[in-house]
């Protein structure tokens, strides 16, 4: 791997985590469990287009075991993973079909992460509460995905790697 | 060329976005809160019934050992304190319908209202 490469995705993840800390510093705002904006994902959604897919599935898993030991718990641990994972299957398979602009491609992740860590939360209490929160995850995945899409977007424009 | 192929995928992002859209609606629709009141407040930890309140009477219980604190008032239910840092449970605010309920997962906890009073009883 190039010296160049590493740089960059280090980077990537330092900001992440930034966002990540800068986002949980943020008080909930709707009261539901998993409505997040997400900003960490602005970092995915970069290295997605600018490195690749398996880069940004470096990140994004790094990113949530470093803030789970840093700012969360081995609980919270589980439902992030769960949902980086969803979040990223679901934002590659798209990027890959080559329908979509990079803020249909954050939208679907912000859906599929919300929806993916409600999942988990909901397989580990052994509770179907899920359904009742489904709606307010899906709608607020999709605002939130607009915002980190355009933001990622903008991003991915001026920011010129030169590997 | 090049803005064609834009449009095209704006297009597509729309229609993504559209269908998200709509799917939170139905989802809404078919799983929110019907209009028949809750008759047990049924609380459960890691998904074990731990315990059940009626909703007709009002109370103040302490539950799971006392991390979290649940109200019942007017065949309504909240939880009223929380040891969890983010106190997202006590924001959820009070529930009455069949159906709903509230989520602390710090603590591994929910209340949910089942058991709908609708008054017509099911006879087969």
């Amino acid at each position: 791997m190039k010296t160049g490469k590493i740089t960059v995705m280090a980077l990537a993840i330092a900001l992440a985590m930034v966002l990540s800390f800068v986002e949980s510093q943020i008080p909930a705002f709707v009261a539901v469990p998993g409505v997040k904006v997400g900003l960490a994902n602005i970092a995915v959604v970069f290295v997605l287009y600018k490195l690749g897919w398996k880069e940004a599935v470096v990140i994004s898993l790094v990113r949530v075991f470093m803030v789970s030991l840093l700012f969360g718990s081995i609980m919270s641990l589980f439902y992030s993973v769960a949902g980086a994972v969803l979040s990223l299957a679901g934002m590659i398979l798209l990027k890959k079909s080559g329908l979509f602009s990079h803020v249909a491609v954050s939208v679907a992740g912000g859906v599929l992460h919300n929806v993916g860590q409600i999942a988990m939360a909901c397989v580990i209490l052994e509770t179907n509460v899920i359904k009742y929160y489904l709606p307010f995850l899906v709608f607020s995945g999709v605002v939130a995905g607009i915002v980190v899409g355009l933001v990622a977007a903008v991003m991915i424009k001026r920011v010129n790697i030169k590997l | 060329m090049r803005k064609a192929f834009a449009n095209k995928k704006l297009r597509a992002d729309l229609l993504l976005i559209g269908l998200l859209v709509l799917a939170a609606g139905l989802l809404y629709l078919f799983f929110g809160p019907g209009g028949d009141s809750g008759a047990w407040a049924v609380v459960r930890v890691d998904g074990e019934e731990e315990a059940r309140y009626s909703l007709r009477e009002n109370g103040i219980y302490p539950l799971n050992g006392g991390t979290n604190t649940l109200v019942i008032e007017d065949g309504a239910a909240w939880l009223c304190d929380a040891d969890c840092p983010d106190k997202l449970c006590v924001r959820q605010g009070k529930i009455k319908y069949s159906g709903q309920c509230i989520t602390c997962l710090p603590n591994r906890l929910t209340v949910t209202l089942e058991g709908a009073e609708t008054g017509i009883e099911l006879v087969s």
